[in-house]
């Protein structure tokens, strides 16, 4: 943590002088949801070697690609054997809010060179969560939310992801430990929050039916990637 | 390079251009309803795929197996407040306790 506050004063993210919001405070919120969201990791980690990923490549989707539902979808659709391009096609579909975090984000960051590129790379659901949070107590308190979660998701989730990995990897058969079960698991985790009223939950119900209805037909990726076409239905008209 | 490199590279490359595209275009392109409304449901629609899929999928069959035993659980545990790693633990118990006996 120290390391990460030290990059925040570099940066100039955190004046240092303008003590208007309590800093202690943010941090604990942002380490409050750093730290339990990293350990996720570890659970992503055992997926994609269960998927069949090395862990190079395991460590590589948590470096590079750094975003949870992501990196989940990757390795669950090649471990159901899809094809690489349903995978690169789900995986970049659901980063997409990645990007609207990113512009709901650039007028409060106002990221200009190197620090655009880290910035952008720590914009995921928690950073940019914890940052709106903070916006009541000012925007020098979001920016340090932002950074200080941001930072913390990508310690810890390329720590654990790296344990996990390396966990699986020595166990062997994935079903004899319920893994190839965690996977769907997780992603129900994901949805579960947000079907919050009947018209998401009808999506989800959708979305469930149709992927079964086209296993058999289809190649595999494609029912998971179909499912986008309701989310632009009801989507399309207004509420 | 094969398959598992390119999804590996290629997701990442696109969802870190995805982000920085964010801090790049002008608010108002995406700033409209329609693509707000669109964009979150995409992630409710996917997700909920691959909850079917992971599940039920076997190569290019249906099946009902011990995952659906865990997932099941995963469920139960959500309903009931359970965080996320014990919630995947729990599914991961009850699947591999299934698969074994």
């Amino acid at each position: 943590m120290a390391m990460a506050r030290e990059f925040l004063r570099q940066n100039g993210c955190v004046s240092l002088d303008e003590g208007s919001f309590n800093k202690r405070a943010v941090l604990r919120d942002s380490l409050a949801v750093a730290i339990p969201v990293g350990t996720y990791g570890a659970a992503f980690g055992a997926a994609s070697i269960a998927a069949g990923f090395s862990v190079l490549q395991t460590c590589i989707l948590s470096l590079l690609l750094f975003s949870g539902a992501s990196q989940f979808a990757v390795v669950g659709v090649m471990g159901a054997g899809g094809s690489a391009l349903s995978a690169i096609a789900t995986g970049s579909l659901l980063g997409l809010r990645n990007g609207l975090y990113g512009m709901r984000m650039s007028p409060v960051l106002k990221l200009q060179g190197l620090k655009k590129i880290i910035g952008a790379q720590l914009t995921i659901d928690e950073s940019t969560g914890v940052a709106i949070g903070q916006e009541v107590r000012g925007v020098n308190a979001s920016r340090y939310g932002f950074w200080a979660t941001g930072i913390g998701v990508y310690v810890f989730w390329n720590l654990f992801t790296l344990l996990g990995a390396l966990g699986a990897q020595s166990i062997g058969d994935p079903s004899a430990w319920g893994l190839d079960a965690a996977v769907p698991a997780a992603f129900l985790g994901l949805v579960w929050p947000r079907l919050v009223d009947k018209k998401t939950k009808l999506i989800a119900l959708s979305a469930i039916a149709l992927a079964l209805i086209l296993i058999p037909i289809a190649p595999a990726g494609v029912p998971i990637i179909a499912t986008v076409a309701i989310a632009i239905i009801v989507g399309w008209k207004k509420p | 390079m094969n398959a598992l490199w390119t999804a590996t590279l290629i997701t990442s490359f696109i969802c870190f251009f995805l982000k920085l595209l964010g801090y790049s275009l002008p608010e108002s392109i995406l700033n409209r309803p329609v693509i707000q409304r669109i964009n979150s449901l995409i992630p409710i629609a996917l997700l909920s795929a691959l909850v079917a899929v992971q599940t039920f999928g076997a190569e290019k069959s249906v099946v009902i197996d011990h995952r659906l035993v865990g997932v099941l659980v995963a469920a139960i545990a959500l309903r009931f407040g359970a965080n996320f790693p014990s919630m995947m633990f729990l599914a991961a118990i009850a699947s591999a306790v299934t698969y074994n006996f």
